[in-house]
């Protein structure tokens, strides 16, 4: 009987312990959002997203150059990265059993693991140093190449998902394999496949590593894919690292900004999710 | 049965073969990484070979590389994150998919897929402005008897091994438990009605459930590893960029990764340059190993009852 106490304690006492581990780790989350929050809402103005950085001294100003940068290198990211990202998932489901879909698959499933930061020096070595010039261009690239890995898996896993008697039904009337695929199976994966992109959007808006030398930095206004672009990431590291009180808000908000659009595409990447489930639960 | 054929092959062929070019690509990419990051750091490996990796001398003006502080700094805040996160992962998965109540279950996960949405760079600046002093105060406040120990030697500056390894710790939780949240879901239900039929505590019913998914719990805790390994901006913010070797948690020290970040876009001459990209190649090694170890151990659990739920996870997670 005491054995048997003794048991049911430490069965308790376990149990408490994994319930703490739930607290510890929502001690830190809640710490990091109050902090953007705060900080960062009482710094965020009208003018974060419609005024240029001002010099060093001179209060106020905003970062609108950093956020049409970003918006521009994710936006190159996303081109390139899309279409190479569904066609090979589409191919990965198509011929699964094949030597190239496998190569393929771990191809993929390295790339997801390779640091941010890793990436950033291979496009230096492929678009920086040929050109002698950081661009918007290089930068893009190395968010895209962050993007595919992410993108090819659910658009696979997606493609898996439809039901095969859509397929069926559209090779029984006469389609082919191509017309099957492009008009009967991807539509219906489609929402899936948009998750996929939204969640590899969620997963690069963040990035900064990779754009250090890359995109580098412009402290101008600048379209010029060709050229150095100010991304909201690097600018925020800038001003974060740099010793002056000012500058201080100014990251706290570019924080925040960051934080909101993460979130945003996590919410639209649920929504999606959720339409999929619905049209599968109704056939 | 093959459904009849009434489409052309050159069809079908150009399909595949469209298709098959983006797939080739994707494969080319990776290759292409490998290559170049090679290729890239050649002049750095003919001057240095192995003894870039056994000196301690950083010193870009008279050409002197040796990057042991790096990878000293990389491996001792990445294992201590391991140690600091692993317990809390755990149990966080153990409480998630063993313990709450169903209604508790989704939003649980949602707080962890929380906490790895958040952006390195955004850890990195909370790091700077909230963790930093208060592990500075943690660190005045050390009793005298304690200094003594290399673990707690030095001055107290806040940046350095333990902010490192504090943050490192909380970004890699929600990649170790969502992935062993996934294993452990994995385990059959009757190992478990079995242990409690033989009148097991419910701490013994989870250690049998535990002790039947070692290996892709194993696997989630390398995952998290070659995480914290690659993680550059949270880390270069908060570690103090000084290339020690040393024991103490409160010494700046300086990461792979780190370097890379500070000295990239300055490196001027080829070997310097070369230096800098041999040391992207390692980590590139590293994290590839690890990565495909801890796959391997995850998947080995998708034989048994769920297939790809525990694939998909893990993909989610990164790995």
């Amino acid at each position: 009987m005491n054995r048997d106490t003794r048991r049911r304690i430490l069965s308790h006492v376990v149990i408490t312990l994994c319930g703490m581990a739930i607290l510890v780790a929502l001690v830190p989350l809640v710490l990091v959002l109050f902090h953007v929050i705060s900080q960062g809402i009482s710094s965020l103005n009208f003018a974060f997203f419609t005024e240029m950085p001002r010099p060093v001294g001179e209060p106020g100003g905003g970062m609108a150059n950093a956020i049409a940068g970003s918006l521009i290198v994710t936006l190159l990211g996303a081109v390139f990265a899309i279409p190479i990202g569904v066609m090979s998932g589409i191919y990965a489901a198509e011929y699964s059993g094949t030597r190239i879909a496998g190569a393929v698959r771990f191809a993929a499933d390295t790339l997801n693991g390779v640091p941010s930061i890793v990436i950033g020096v291979f496009v230096y070595t492929i678009a920086v140093l040929p050109f002698r010039s950081f661009s918007a261009l290089a930068g893009g690239l190395a968010l895209g190449i962050m993007m595919i890995p992410l993108i090819m898996r659910t658009t696979e896993e997606l493609l898996r998902l439809v039901p095969p008697t859509l397929r069926e039904g559209a090779l029984a009337l006469g389609a082919t394999r191509a017309r099957a695929v492009f008009t009967v199976v991807v539509p219906a994966a489609l929402p899936g496949i948009l998750t996929g992109i939204l969640l590899a959007l969620a997963r690069i808006a963040g990035e900064t590593a990779p754009l250090l030398f890359t995109a580098f930095n412009n402290r101008f206004w600048s379209t010029d894919v060709t050229q150095p672009i100010s991304t909201l990431t690097v600018q925020v590291f800038t001003y974060a690292i740099a010793p002056y009180e000012d500058w201080h808000r100014q990251a706290w908000a570019g924080a925040l900004v960051l934080v909101m659009m993460v979130f945003i595409c996590s919410l639209l990447a649920r929504l999606a999710t959720a339409r999929m489930e619905r049209m599968q639960r109704g056939g | 049965m093959a459904p009849p054929r009434l489409n052309t092959r050159g069809d079908e062929v150009l399909f595949r073969a469209g298709t098959g070019t983006f797939a080739l690509l994707l494969i080319a990419i990776v290759g292409a990484i490998a290559l170049a990051l090679y290729e890239g750091s050649r002049l750095s490996i003919q001057a240095f070979g192995w003894q870039f990796w056994r000196t301690d001398t950083w010193d870009p003006v008279v050409g002197q590389f040796g990057a042991r502080p790096f990878i000293w700094g990389t491996l001792y805040s990445s294992i201590l994150a391991l140690i600091i996160s692993t317990p809390v992962a755990l149990g966080i998965a153990i409480y998630i998919s063993e313990l709450a109540p169903e209604a508790l279950r989704r939003p649980l996960v949602f707080v962890t897929e929380l906490l790895a949405a958040i952006p390195s760079i955004v850890y990195g600046l909370w790091g700077i402005f909230v963790l930093v002093p208060f592990v500075r105060g943690l660190q005045v406040a050390t009793p005298e008897w304690l200094r003594g120990v290399p673990l707690f030697e030095g001055p107290p500056l806040g940046v350095g091994m333990l902010s490192a390894a504090l943050i490192l710790s909380i970004m890699v939780i929600p990649f170790s438990s969502s992935v062993a949240r996934e294993v452990l879901k994995a385990v059959p239900q009757s190992q478990r009605e079995g242990a409690y039929a033989l009148g097991a505590t419910r701490w013994e019913a989870i250690r049998m459930a535990l002790f039947y998914a070692r290996t892709g719990i194993v696997g989630a805790v390398m995952l998290g590893f070659g995480r914290a390994l690659g993680e550059t901006m949270a880390v270069t913010m908060v570690i103090g960029n000084s290339p020690n070797i040393s024991l103490s948690l409160y010494a700046p020290q300086y990461t792979m990764a780190a370097v890379l970040a500070n000295e990239f876009a300055e490196a001027t001459d080829d070997l310097y340059l070369n230096a800098l990209v041999e040391i992207g190649l390692v980590l590139f090694a590293i994290t590839l190993v690890i990565n495909v170890i801890s796959r391997t151990f995850i998947w080995s659990m998708d034989r048994q009852r769920r297939p790809r739920l525990v694939r998909t996870a893990a993909m989610r997670a990164g790995a």
